[in-house]
Order: structure tokens, then sequence, then C-alpha cells
């Protein structure tokens, strides 16, 4: 565990949320959930000047499939701050999301039904 | 560059690409009270710390300047995931129950299926704060005596009656250490949150 890259460092973050955002508080986007499930969309980031948080989230979700939550864990990035970057993605092309808030659009009955399934199979 | 990903953490950080849905759980309660152990016994994949940046207007008695000072807080939500099968997904949060958290709230409420609640036996009265945030967002719970070793164990109805709890709300007891156990009282709330539903469509 000491080793982990990915271990939170005790050092005070250099950079603060808003110069990363530059001074956005919200997203351009609507409907970003903690588990919208966000993916890389096939394209060519050349064309667009990416900052280096966005090089990063970018980078991730080209790995595969993850969550909001995720991407902002894995990065150490406040979720505001990962919400805003994904937007930007999302205007430029780069990144989708499978559903903007993806548990609204199953009938909830059947939705919990298949929770329970899937519970009970562990 | 470095990779993204921790080195150590293989492929399964990455959820199957067949997976479709996404569904999330609240598990809530008092500091110390084991979420973080929940979670983690339940989840898939290493537990992650993410943290929600809030700025709010300094409307503080002492901010005798009157200058709309911003104070930030920051606020860890622990979580992990759970395949349950090749289209569905779900998700657990750890969740702080202070009241000062409410924009956290806001958005961790936002699609949630419903929450658990864990209770110390001990210190049940330091869950009065989170069960009433979880009635303010209309947030449909049920409530887990988590177990502790050597702990006092107190009649389920005298916690029940003590919480003052509705007789429809689940109170089950579990241990967060333990797989098997973590899952029923999940179950629990499910089935719980099933009885509702087809009350709602009848």
């Amino acid at each position: 565990m000491t080793n982990d890259p990915t271990a939170k460092s005790d050092a005070p973050d250099l950079v603060r949320p808003y110069v990363i955002t530059r001074g956005r508080g919200h997203p351009t986007r609507e409907g970003l959930d903690l588990v919208s499930l966000v993916i890389a969309l096939p394209g060519d980031e050349s064309p667009h000047i990416l900052d280096p948080e966005s090089t990063r989230l970018l980078a991730l979700c080209r790995g595969g499939i993850l969550s909001v939550a995720e991407v902002a864990g894995h990065l150490q990035l406040p979720i505001g701050v990962v919400k805003v970057l994904l937007s930007d993605l999302m205007d430029t092309g780069l990144v989708a999301t499978r559903r903007p808030i993806p548990s609204a659009e199953l009938p909830k009955t059947q939705l919990l039904q298949e929770v329970l399934d899937g519970l009970a199979r562990l | 560059m470095d990779s993204p990903v921790s080195s150590g953490a293989g492929t399964d950080v990455y959820l199957a690409d067949s997976v479709k849905v996404a569904a999330k759980i609240l598990v809530v309660g008092h500091f110390a009270v084991g979420k973080t152990t929940f979670v983690g016994t339940m989840s898939e994949i290493r537990p992650l710390t993410t943290e929600e940046t809030m700025t709010q207007a300094g409307a503080h008695i002492d901010d005798l300047t009157g200058a709309g000072r911003k104070t930030t807080t920051t606020v860890a939500l622990d979580f992990g995931r759970l395949t349950l099968s090749d289209r569905l997904v779900l998700y657990l949060f750890g969740t702080p129950g202070q009241q000062r958290f409410a924009q956290v709230w806001k958005d961790m409420t936002l699609g949630a299926l419903g929450a658990l609640v864990l209770i110390d036996p001990e210190r049940f009265d330091q869950s009065f704060d989170v069960i009433g945030l979880l009635e303010e967002y209309d947030v449909p719970y049920a409530v887990a005596i988590n177990r502790f070793d050597g702990g006092v164990e107190h009649p389920l109805e005298k916690l029940r009656a003590a919480l003052d709890l509705l007789p429809d709300t689940p109170l089950v007891t579990c241990d967060a250490r333990d797989r098997a156990s973590s899952t029923e009282a999940l179950m629990a709330l499910v089935r719980y949150l099933q009885l509702r539903a087809s009350k709602e469509l009848a």
C-alpha cells in the first residue's frame, strides 16, 4: 500500500480546483450523476488543446467504462471538477455517457428485482 | 506519462463492456460506525475515496466584515462497486451524516434507490441526525445494527422504539466485516424498496 502511486499525498494541492476548471463551478451539461457511466469515444484529440487533467481523464477513460465517481477517485480530483472536465470532453465529442441518470430510465420495480437477484447470487 | 490507474490494480478496474445500468445505494451512519468497513466488505474493487468540494458563502456570526467571504469544505466519500449481472452494476456510497454537508446530500441522494443506515447499538442516539436527513431528502431506508464484538445485545424492538422507526422499516443486524451478513442487510433494504414500489403502483 505504501508504494501505491494513486495513494493520496499529504502535500497540499498545488492547483486549486477553480484553476483546473478555468473558474467554472458548474458543468455545461446537466444530468451528470455520480454513477453516470463514462466511455471514451474513438477520435483524435490533437485538434483540441487539452489541459493536463483532461488528458489524464481521457487516458483513464480509454481503458474502459467507469462511473463519474470512479473517474474522480482514480484521478484524485473533486467530483465537481471531474463533471466540468467531462462536460467539456463531451462537448468536443471525445467522451460520452452511457446514460445520463441511468437508474431513472428503467422501471423501478424491474431494476429492484434485478438488484435483488444479483445480490442473491453473490 | 504515468498510467492513470494504479499499476497493481489490474484490468478489473474497469466495468465489463456489457454493463448498461448503474444503480446507487447509500450506506450512511454516524462517525466510525463501520460504513467504510461495510463498503470494503462488499466491493469488488478496492474502495475509492473521492472528494466533493463545497463553497458556501460565509454567513457566520463571526464574520463581522460582511464581505461575503467564502469558505470551502471538503467532504470525503468512500465508495465501492458490485457488478450484479452482465448489464447491471451497483455502487455503494458511504456518506457522512452531518447536516452541514447538505449540498453533498443533494448530489448523493439524486437517483439513489435507498439507504442502509448502520447503527452502533451503544451509540444509537447519534443516528437521529442521519435518519432525519434521509427523511428530509425522501430517501427510503432500512436500519442495520452493526454488531461489535462484546457489544451489549439490545432487544431489536426496544431499539425500534428508541429510534422511532415506522412499523414497515426493516431493522436487521449485520456484521459489516462479513460479506454474507452484509449482503443480507442489503437484500432486506431492497425487498423493502420493492414493497414500497409496489404500493406506489397500486
